[in-house]
């Protein structure tokens, strides 16, 4: 066990901690978080600005025109990119994290030259059509039509927990080709031109009161056989194929975030004398020797994937554990707010206590209610992990592992 | 960076589990219930030989001269086979006091003036009659006192079985063998291994419940069937192994405190390794339905072992608090407890 960067990690660390302080001061102000195209603007600007510098894809592999970094670089990417407060991965997380990867895996080689490039470069933007009303953790019950006709699949069904929709040029669309009852085994992965005719898209208002997500209504939505990734009825093969490129990393900015607001909660609550308590201190120590559990834990996983090529099992316990300490700490920051957490503005504190930083605390109390329920429930969570991990009998129910969504209220990037 | 046991670890930890399986087998242990005296001499030393007490000591002190990240998976190892006896004293004490590194005296600390113990009277302590030497931790320095001159008091209750327990009217002085350097560093290895004592335990009473689970048979399959039970089972093995991961990188970060701050880390170790101990046992209990109520089903034996070593080397409320302290301001140094307060 070491945990000390060897040289060469180190240099990809000040490499690119010099590139981002180079780079960031350069960057347009943020967009306001409702102006869509303001926002995949300016992250498919910083995706261009990655791309010129050689970051675009660190994850990705040399052959899918990634950089084909080490599972460690990965995490020191993260690392760097969240300390610096650099642009998240943005509206084209799917894209980035899931399709592109997807099609990397499974994509002929004519699908990987028109796809990969444009995703990399930040030209072009993906969304996920994988959950549906009726399909959530239960995913494989699916009912989403696709029927040949000719070169074409004819689609009608819907989808929901599409982020990012209004602004996607593409979906990576699962629909039925088998039988009602086929299951996974009846399952395509295709890809879906958002401008085909008979694409409806209607946002969804969170509890943030964000409109990330969409839903999406599709009547007789025609795709060219030549869009399916993967033969026909294996989509849900193809889907689990990408969970291969996860590296133990997906949340290392989110920790890094987590860990930086449970600093300001502690100087928040020195400014408001709640530090005086002695309950208040313990909780955020304990916080902290979550927060610094979990990164040990990612540390553990990164590790596993370096030397294995594979993911362990470790996500699993990372995710349960991790969705929980994010919720205390929301908990935690809004009673430190007390009063001033009834609106989510930043506002003058009475007794010259100076703004409390009330918009970032709130958002992430309610954004934090998410995280136990995106991209597979804590309840899910606990079973795959009972079943798969501790070899306890099955729930009739799971017939086989479900993919990775990146959808749901919040992908493992945030949104 | 490569955050994973080596070859050469995994091949220590297995030995030291083997050596527990054969020497240290439960059934073993458990004739000692409630005795007087539970440290059995030849085991002691064989602790001793197999590189318990002397692994971090230095070669050139006739030590093994390893790390305490190898010190703490042979103590998640002894953890999770529930040895008895004052472990984690006798491996502080190795090179400070003859004879501990090699098992052949038994050696037994008590913490005064620690958060949360207090000098209050009468002092609870552990091992007294298996003990050669007491040790007085204090943040003063360690002193040393013979355990046959303490007017002590043995308990007939003991809340572990296997942790025999004596009132001690009053301590005398002792005498000084190290200063308040020496005693700071003992509550942060010793918190480190104390915790991982604590993981071995927390993963032990995880597969306890989970075979369990598997085997016993209720509304016609078996209760692990159930989300219910499962869902018990999978957050005693996250518990575990956040724990794990928590201890192992404390422990590191002790070796190669350029990563980190040791203490910090060792005390968000402890905390959250009592916790999983604690939790998993009780939760072990709960799998077990009424059966787990019995003294035959050795959950409680884990669950009680676990409350003994949460009150050492800091409390969950001493340990949060000083992490908290830190946080406010990293530069007070170590947040084991020593200072700071």
């Amino acid at each position: 066990m070491d945990l000390r960067y060897t040289h060469a990690e180190q240099a990809f660390r000040a490499e690119l901690r010099q590139w981002l302080s180079d780079t960031l001061p350069g960057l347009p102000d943020k967009p306001s978080p409702e102006d869509w195209p303001g926002r995949r603007a300016y992250d498919t600007h910083w995706q261009r600005l990655l791309f010129d510098a050689g970051y675009a894809g660190v994850d990705w592999p040399v052959a899918g025109g990634g950089r084909g970094s080490t599972p460690v670089e990965e995490l020191i990417f993260k690392e760097e990119l969240e300390r610096a407060h650099a642009p998240y991965v943005g509206v084209n997380f799917v894209g980035l994290l899931h399709a592109g990867p997807t099609v990397i895996a499974e994509g002929t080689p004519e699908q990987r030259e028109r796809f990969l490039p444009p995703i990399l470069r930040g030209d072009e933007v993906w969304c996920q059509g994988f959950s549906e009303p009726g399909a959530g953790s239960d995913l494989a019950s699916m009912r989403t039509r696709a029927v040949r006709d000719g070169d074409h699949y004819v689609i009608t069904g819907s989808k929901i927990w599409t982020s990012h929709a209004e602004v996607a040029d593409y979906c990576e669309l699962l629909v039925r080709t088998g039988p009602e009852d086929s299951r996974h085994r009846g399952i395509s992965w295709l890809i879906l031109p958002m401008d085909t005719p008979g694409v409806e898209i209607r946002p969804l208002t969170t509890i943030a009161g964000s409109t990330e997500f969409a839903e999406l209504f599709l009547d007789e939505v025609q795709v060219p056989v030549a869009n399916r990734v993967g033969e026909e009825n294996d989509g849900w093969r193809v889907t689990m194929v990408t969970l291969s490129f996860e590296r133990g990393t997906a949340f290392v900015g989110d920790l890094l975030e987590a860990i930086e607001l449970l600093s300001s909660a502690v100087a928040l609550a020195q400014r408001t004398g709640a530090w005086l308590d002695p309950g208040v201190r313990r909780q955020a120590g304990h916080l902290r020797a979550e927060l610094d559990a979990l990164t040990a834990l990612t540390k553990r996983n990164v590790t596993q994937a370096a030397r294995t090529g594979v993911p362990g099992m470790g996500g699993t316990f990372f995710k349960l554990a991790y969705t929980e300490t994010r919720s205390k700490l929301g908990e935690f920051t809004l009673s430190l707010l007390g009063r001033a957490g009834l609106a989510a503005d930043d506002v003058d504190g009475l007794d010259g206590l100076g703004v409390l930083p009330a918009s970032t605390m709130v958002e992430d109390w309610l954004r934090g209610i998410s995280l136990t329920i995106a991209a597979g429930t804590s309840q899910i969570q606990r079973n795959i992990l009972g079943e798969r991990i501790l070899g306890l009998p099955k729930e009739p129910s799971v017939t086989t592992q479900a993919p990775a969504s990146v959808g749901g209220p919040s992908g493992p990037t945030g949104s | 960076m490569d955050f994973e046991l080596t070859e050469f670890q995994t091949d220590l930890a297995d030995g030291v589990r083997r050596m527990c399986q054969g020497q240290f087998a439960l059934e073993q242990l458990r004739a000692f219930e409630l005795a007087e005296q539970v440290v059995d001499r030849k085991g002691w030393r064989s602790l001793g030989e197999a590189g318990v007490f002397n692994l971090c000591l230095a070669e050139e002190a006739g030590g093994v001269g390893l790390g305490l990240a190898e010190a703490a998976l042979v103590f998640e190892e002894l953890g999770r086979a529930l040895v008895p006896g004052p472990l984690v004293a006798s491996h502080l004490a190795a090179g400070l006091i003859d004879g501990a590194d090699d098992g052949s005296v038994v050696v037994g600390l008590v913490e005064i003036g620690a958060p949360g113990t207090g000098d209050v009277a009468p002092l609870i302590v552990e091992w007294l009659g298996d003990l050669d030497v007491l040790l007085v931790l204090s943040d003063v320095g360690v002193a040393a006192v013979d355990p046959q001159e303490l007017d002590a008091v043995r308990l007939s209750r003991p809340m572990d079985p296997l942790t025999p327990v004596w009132s001690v009217p009053r301590l005398p002085p002792g005498t000084p063998v190290g200063g308040p350097d020496i005693a700071a560093w003992w509550r942060r290895d010793g918190a480190v291994l104390t915790a991982a004592l604590q993981v071995g335990s927390a993963a032990w009473t995880t597969d306890l419940a989970v075979e369990y689970a598997k085997h016993r048979h209720q509304f016609g399959r078996p209760i692990g069937g159930f989300q219910a039970v499962k869902h018990l089972c999978a957050d005693m093995a996250v518990r575990a192994e956040l724990a794990r991961c928590a201890v192992q990188a404390a422990a590191v970060t002790v070796d190669q405190p350029d990563v980190g701050d040791p203490g910090a880390a060792a005390a968000g170790a402890k905390l959250l390794a009592d916790e999983a101990a604690i939790t998993n046992g009780r939760s072990c209990i709960q799998v077990h339905g009424g059966m787990g109520f019995t003294w035959e089903i050795p959950a409680h034996l884990a669950y009680k072992r676990a409350r003994v070593l949460a009150t050492q080397f800091g409390t969950d409320d001493d340990l949060a608090e000083s992490l908290g302290l830190w946080l406010a301001d990293p530069t007070t140094g170590d947040a084991t407890g020593s200072d700071g307060r």
